[in-house]
């Protein structure tokens, strides 16, 4: 049930979030939005679990990514973005979740919108239509703190250049790049207006952040006309400050 | 047999509460939903308790709030982890709501606003075991935790907690739900650990 990962790679996306690549011998593969449950035991056999969102497309080298934030107070994240080494063995279980899912078998408009690290299986989505060669139309709106807090910027750049059926529009909440059109913010109707796929177009939204701004997002998308039953969402973390 | 973690030891809970196996404990309380938050205008809202073919019962919003109401504490255990302990929920037993209810159906599909479904076996929404909450801490259920009304059923993980009801078919024979279709598993029990279908 649980399966052994052996790390091959670490990368820090940012101060706080990094990326860790497992080699995963029995990996039955994943659909782009699944997640994983990482296991880790102490040696008198107390042991803690956490869900983590898969960061890579399908491959066949039977590799595995997931970026991890490290949340302040967390018992699994600090051990996982500051303790482990490259070679050291974490246990899995997954991939894990149907709904929060897309298939390159989809070729509607697709439209993402990120919030925070709820970018990371968003970003499995944007790997997987490019590994899969897929020509869906995407759209990613990501909210991000700061220019600082942003994964994959290179790559996302990188995919967005190459290939402009993918669309890419940052939005800062608290600290924007110098010379930025807008004062940084939270998404708001016009920028859903003016950098989301027209409703008419009937996308598939997928929504993924704190639970806050996926609440705040999909009544947006929902007054911009798109449809309750096209909105997909992943919440994390407790109860925003919304009524 | 599980791999020891080099350099981990983990942060036990000083109050040694029994928790559910791989649970932890939390104070907050986080927000799961596969979709948009659904609003739900009480002039609009409804529950409908049918076996498929007849309504066999059906409250509006008022005549849902002139139903006796228990005040109760509860604890809440996710599939995703975590355990919220001591929550307190105004609702209504669904003994009450099922008391005039004749059937020999074995389960019920739960039907909420938005689409959502979860299945149960009947016998876990009876004898003081569940509840329609409209309730939370004193104030009315937000809609992100399923206001105006959810479903409680504490003893399953809380998936089969339906956020939003609007009713319930009796059914005869145990069928997938919607995250019970989608990887989960048919029943629920957290004491036993059954998250995923092909738990045991």
């Amino acid at each position: 049930m649980w399966r052994i990962g052996t790390i091959v790679a670490l990368h820090d996306e940012t101060p706080t979030a990094r990326t860790i690549t497992l080699e995963v011998p029995d990996w039955p593969g994943h659909l782009a939005g699944q997640h994983v449950d990482v296991r880790l035991t102490a040696p008198d056999g107390y042991s803690a679990v956490r869900s983590y969102s898969i960061a890579s497309a399908p491959n066949s080298e039977r590799r595995v990514e997931l970026t991890v934030e490290r949340l302040p107070n967390g018992e699994v994240s600090p051990y996982l973005t500051q303790e482990v080494a490259v070679g050291d063995s974490l246990e899995l279980r997954g991939p894990i979740g149907g709904w929060f899912v897309w298939r390159t078998e989809q070729t509607e408009p697709i439209q993402l919108v990120a919030g925070g690290s709820g970018v990371v299986p968003l970003m499995a989505m944007i790997r997987t239509r490019a590994s899969a060669g897929s020509t869906a139309p995407f759209r990613l709106l990501y909210s991000v703190r700061e220019p600082g807090a942003v994964f994959y910027r290179e790559e996302l750049q990188a995919l967005s250049d190459h290939d402009h059926a993918v669309s890419l529009t940052y939005a800062y909440t608290r600290a924007a790049p110098k010379d930025w059109p807008q004062p940084p913010g939270r998404i708001d109707a016009a920028l859903i207006a003016n950098t989301t796929w027209p409703s008419n177009l009937v996308p598939t939204c997928y929504v993924c952040g704190p639970t806050s701004f996926v609440e705040s997002t999909t009544d947006l998308l929902i007054a911009s006309g798109n449809g309750r039953d096209k909105i997909r969402t992943e919440r994390f973390g407790p109860t925003g400050d919304r009524k | 047999m599980a791999i020891i973690s080099r350099g981990f030891s983990g942060r036990r809970s000083a109050a040694d509460v029994k928790l559910p196996p791989g649970q932890y404990l939390t104070t907050d309380f986080p927000v799961l939903s596969a979709g948009p938050t659904p609003d739900v205008p009480l002039d609009h809202w409804e529950f409908v308790i049918d076996d498929g073919t007849n309504i066999l019962r059906r409250w509006d919003w008022k005549s849902f709030r002139d139903l006796p109401t228990e005040i109760f504490t509860v604890d809440l255990h996710c599939v995703t982890r975590w355990s919220k302990l001591g929550t307190s929920w105004e609702g209504v037993s669904l003994d009450t709501m099922l008391a005039e209810v004749k059937t020999d159906a074995s389960h019920a599909m739960v039907r909420s606003y938005g689409d959502y479904t979860t299945n149960l076996p009947l016998n876990d929404l009876r004898n003081g075991q569940a509840w329609i909450a409209f309730r939370f801490d004193g104030k009315d259920l937000a809609p992100e935790h399923g206001g105006p009304a959810r479903l409680l059923v504490p003893h399953l993980y809380l998936w089969k907690s339906a956020k939003w009801v609007r009713g319930m078919t009796l059914i005869h024979q145990d069928k997938p739900g919607f995250w019970e279709g989608l990887g989960y598993h048919i029943y629920g029990d957290p004491w036993r650990e059954q998250r995923y279908s092909g738990d045991e």
